[in-house]
């Protein structure tokens, strides 16, 4: 188990290491940031005196050592157009995003595990198809397609339900559902062919053998056994959730981090992408550490054989 | 193996083939735009503006109804699925070159390079595509040429993976062995051996990796930062359509009804061909 773990840091750290070097890279490439900050024009004399203070005149070597210290340090520089602390910026939207994910997260857990194991276990029943073909759709419309269709139906046409901006728990509801939705049809889908998998394996045989009944198979053998790999499904379903939050608070207007990002790209505003893209990818390794510790947790294989 | 008997009910056969059809047509529209959209797509109307579909007091003249400032849907949702058909393919292609050619070269070189480019395809895994995509377009401005390539650039590392297991397992057979004791060097080994007995598994990937792709490029577009205006995609029509949602749904709603349908169509494809590999991986 710690040959396994500590193999998944060293990964981790190449990943970050690689991101950092990609951050930093593209706000090189990206020329000096004095034409979009001052496009009127510099002197000769200026343009020189700003790059000696920013150390742009340094070795690419020592700039970039110089750029990691920094970063390690907290201090992730100042955007190029309004002159806030990047951290500030998103500091200021992170309650909002982590707010919506989490909530949708809880949903998508507390849903679509019940729901794949039900059909699972209820294969051939009419509400299993419904199910299903629900799982099928959610899984194939986009977050931005589905979030506006929920806003046509409930904030227009309905009226039941406000279509933008977070000022009320009610707000809460649509961009909580776009996000949860197709994370509930993935986890269903994914729990319904792992438990399926697990009916079929001898163990379960032998425990209908011994005499056991079937609410006590589902429970202690099969459904178990289906929770071990959709540990690490449930990783790849929350980088999911972090790409779809971005187009989530688009279409929904909410005051979240995505929107810093993309308005970022569009500004070509490179210190506040820089420490976004390094703050997303830090959280997606994060998130798949934790996985795989969760994982050794889980399945005394991985503990035992390492 | 698993969709087996809920998509009994209609022959398996049949369905993969419908859903390959509509397909088809749909691929096939987008196309043939030039040739049979009933409007110019960039032609605008300002006193023909949001016109309704047919269906709901519009008429035949812009069966789709027309947008905020009069262009005519039908015919931008044609040139919309040329644009994301177009990008799409040329970035998959892109990154089943580039995969494919690392793929090879990490399974028929040495250790060291295998290792190091087997770590950078785990260091792509673990990273979001849109933040690679993001920081790109950033750099490189959102012409569609960068675009190709930076799928191409954010794909690559299924197709190496894949390859890259194929060589591993090819390598070990006899006729592999053979053509080395007649000295054929590692890049003839690649392209004549090895390449060939590819070219299915690559079919499968390449098909199951097109929605995603597809969607990619549409949201991007949806966000602002993808194809640029005037050039038609339907991702912009349905962010351009966002602020007449309450008067005039169409506008985003038909391109919505587009991208829906198509990932749906790839995705019934998709299982189909799930299903058989896994049969044949039975058999």
């Amino acid at each position: 188990m710690l040959r396994f773990m500590s193999w998944r840091f060293l990964r981790a750290q190449v990943t970050m290491l690689f991101v950092l070097v990609v951050a930093f890279l593209t706000v090189r490439l990206s020329g000096e940031p004095f034409d979009t900050m001052f496009p009127e024009g510099l002197t000769q004399e200026t343009a020189q005196a700003l790059r000696h203070r920013w150390n742009l005149d340094l070795p690419i070597w020592e700039q970039f050592t110089l750029y990691l210290g920094k970063m390690l340090t907290g201090d992730f520089g100042r955007s190029l157009f309004t002159h806030e602390p990047v951290w500030q910026m998103y500091a200021e939207r992170m309650p909002a995003t982590l707010a919506v994910g989490s909530l949708a997260l809880i949903i998508a857990i507390s849903l679509g595990i019940p729901i794949g194991a039900l059909s699972a276990l209820r294969r051939g029943a009419v509400t299993e198809r419904m199910l299903m073909g629900v799982a099928f759709l959610g899984y194939a419309v986009p977050h931005f397609v589905f979030g506006i269709g929920l806003i046509l139906l409930f904030g227009y046409y309905l009226r039941l339900l406000p279509a933008s901006g977070l000022s009320s728990p009610q707000h809460y509801i649509l961009p909580v559902l776009t996000l949860a939705i197709p994370m509930v049809a993935g986890i269903a889908r994914f729990m319904r062919a792992a438990m399926l998998d697990t009916i079929g394996q001898p163990y379960v045989m032998t425990a209908a053998s011994k005499g056991l009944g079937n609410g006590r198979i589902a429970r202690r053998h099969v459904l178990r056994n289906a929770m071990v790999p959709l540990v690490t499904v449930l990783g790849l379903e929350i980088a999911g959730l972090i790409n779809g939050s971005v187009f989530v608070e688009a279409v929904f207007s909410l005051p979240g981090v995505g929107r810093v990002l993309v308005s970022s790209v569009e500004n070509r505003d490179f210190t506040v992408l820089q420490f976004g893209v390094v703050a997303y990818a830090g959280l997606v390794v994060l998130i798949n550490l934790v996985i795989d510790l969760l994982y050794t947790l889980i399945d005394p294989r991985v503990r035992v054989g390492g | 193996m698993t969709m087996t008997l809920e998509t009994a009910t209609i022959p398996k056969p049949s369905r993969l083939m419908l859903a390959a059809l509509a397909l088809g047509l749909i691929i096939l529209a987008g196309f043939l735009a030039p040739l049979i959209s009933p409007h110019d797509p960039d032609a605008v109307d300002l006193l023909n503006r949001a016109a309704p579909p047919v269906g709901l007091g519009g008429s035949w003249g812009h069966a789709l109804g027309t947008d905020q400032i009069g262009r005519d849907i039908l015919s931008r949702c044609l040139w919309g699925i040329r644009t994301s058909f177009g990008i799409a393919t040329l970035g998959l292609v892109f990154s089943a070159v580039l995969g494919v050619t690392l793929g090879i070269i990490s399974g028929l070189a040495g250790a060291w390079t295998d290792r190091i480019i087997m770590t950078v395809v785990d260091v792509f895994i673990s990273l979001p595509n849109l933040l690679l995509m993001l920081c790109g377009i950033a750099l490189l401005g959102t012409e569609t040429w960068v675009l190709v390539v930076l799928i191409g650039f954010v794909k690559w590392e299924g197709y190496a993976r894949l390859v890259r297991g194929q060589v591993l397992a090819i390598r070990e057979q006899g006729y592999i062995e053979a053509a080395r004791v007649l000295g054929a060097r590692n890049l003839t080994i690649a392209l004549r051996h090895v390449l060939p007995n590819l070219a299915s598994p690559l079919a499968v990937i390449l098909t199951l990796s097109f929605p995603g792709v597809l969607l990619m490029e549409a949201g991007l577009s949806f966000l602002g930062v993808g194809v640029q205006p005037p050039v038609a995609s339907l991702g912009r029509m349905i962010d351009d359509g966002r602020n007449y949602l309450v008067n005039a749904w169409w506008i985003s709603g038909m391109p919505s009804i587009v991208i829906v349908a198509i990932t749906l169509l790839f995705q019934i494809i998709g299982d189909a061909i799930r299903d058989r590999v896994d049969e044949w991986l039975d058999a």
